[in-house]
């Protein structure tokens, strides 16, 4: 158990999605302009990630890693797919995407009307692939692990776009260098939050 | 009959090397169009990943590039994101077994980031705006041009950081060999630390829409 809440502390604050390893960059720079739109996008990677990093477990175990189909019987125990994660992870990510938005839309709709336009962006979202190849080369013990990875993730970037896009409203009202308004000085106010994360990477877990 | 004699378009027209040499500045990918930030930033504390990661955004987005422009006329609209996705996937796992085989330390090295060209958002942005609307030979010529607009932004980021981080150019020792640890110089080991990638980044921005002023954002 405590194992499982250090995973998840760990990939909230140390292994920040956005600020550790820039995973979802380009989602986290075009939709931080206000709070409200940030919201629903941090939400639904969240839940993207919460549901697929877990699947893409089973997927490497079971069926991708080295030894994984000796449930198939003896002439299956050698062999090693794990050439084929890539299109196998990106496949289950944008099928997953489909399945989540047809199920969210038919059950929660006021869900929907929030996340509704961010759940197709995401399956092209780098820090959902991201999430998934990082719990394959980590290579995390049992489903609980990757799970909280997932979810732990997921919270760093929800975390992550919500404070730029605060900070990106209030600069709005600021002076600033004509060349360096926008793009920018979002680089920029992104780096010192990197560095104020980076005195995270001091606690051993 | 004239359009039979119509001469043939050169293959270097002034509008196809527009195609290849607007990326490197008005419309580069990373400054101006905002695509493909997540790999520039995470793979530019050291020159030699960042040339081979431009090197196998370049092949990648000129294939893709090529086949989906091919395919252009019998991808049905609907799932045309799955089909880039599958054929970008295949050309990905290609580009990373041959790391593997050729290159074994800097495929350890870029971990994880060589998976994330499939998401990268250069492929998609310049698949969905260009390829699936142009003809195989001026789509080739837009991929090349957009990953050398890439990579020149990489390469940059990664000397600036690689010199100053660790005081070597492509692991020469320059720093070591102009004699400066002697005269007191430290090497500014935040440079190699990821929060740098984004200032180093936001630095170039600021230069380039100085020099630029059609660039620069309205308030």
């Amino acid at each position: 158990m405590q194992e499982i809440f250090n995973i998840f502390v760990k990939s909230i604050f140390i292994d920040n999605m956005i600020f550790a390893y820039f995973l979802g960059m380009c989602s986290y720079l075009a939709v931080s302009k206000t709070v409200n739109t940030s919201f629903g996008l941090g939400l639904a990677v969240v839940f993207v990630l919460g549901i697929t990093v877990p699947v893409d477990y089973l997927l490497n175990k079971y069926i991708l890693e080295a030894g994984a189909l000796s449930w198939l019987g003896e002439d299956f125990a050698e062999v090693d797919l794990s050439f084929l994660s890539f299109i196998m992870f990106i496949a289950v990510i944008a099928s997953m995407v489909q399945l989540v938005e047809m199920a969210v839309e038919k059950f929660a709709p006021a869900l929907y009307n929030s996340l509704g336009i961010f759940l197709p962006l995401i399956a092209v979202n780098c820090a959902i692939l991201g999430g998934s190849l990082f719990m394959q080369e980590r290579e995390y013990e049992t489903i609980a692990e990757a799970t909280s990875f997932g979810v732990g993730s997921g919270v760093g970037f929800f975390l992550a776009i919500i404070g730029i896009a605060a900070i990106r409203e209030k600069i709005t009202y600021s002076n600033v260098p004509a060349p360096l308004r926008g793009l920018g000085i979002t680089f920029i106010i992104t780096g010192l939050m990197g560095i104020a994360f980076m005195s995270f990477m001091g606690i051993k877990l | 009959m004239s359009e039979a004699v119509k001469q043939k378009e050169p293959l270097f027209s002034p509008k196809n090397k527009k195609l290849i040499f607007n990326p490197l500045s008005k419309e580069n990918p990373i400054t101006v169009q905002v695509l493909g930030i997540c790999s520039a930033l995470a793979v530019t504390a050291k020159l030699e990943p960042a040339f081979v990661m431009s090197v196998s955004v370049m092949a990648v987005l000129a294939a893709a590039n090529v086949i989906i422009s091919m395919l252009r006329n019998t991808i049905p609209s609907r799932i045309r994101i799955i089909v880039q996705l599958v054929i970008v996937a295949a050309l990905v796992i290609l580009v990373d077994q041959v790391l593997k085989a050729f290159a074994y330390d800097v495929s350890k090295q870029l971990s994880v980031f060589v998976g994330l060209i499939i998401t990268n958002c250069i492929l998609m942005g310049r698949l969905e705006a260009f390829a699936m609307g142009n003809k195989p030979w001026p789509a080739f010529l837009d991929g090349i041009g957009n990953a050398m607009g890439y990579a020149w932004i990489l390469i940059t980021i990664a000397f600036v950081r690689e010199l100053f981080g660790s005081g070597t150019i492509w692991n020469y020792p320059v720093m070591e060999n102009l004699g400066l640890y002697d005269i007191g110089y430290k090497n500014n080991g935040f440079m190699i630390l990821p929060p740098m990638a984004l200032i180093v980044v936001g630095i170039i921005i600021w230069i380039q829409r100085s020099r630029d002023k059609e660039l620069v954002e309205e308030k």
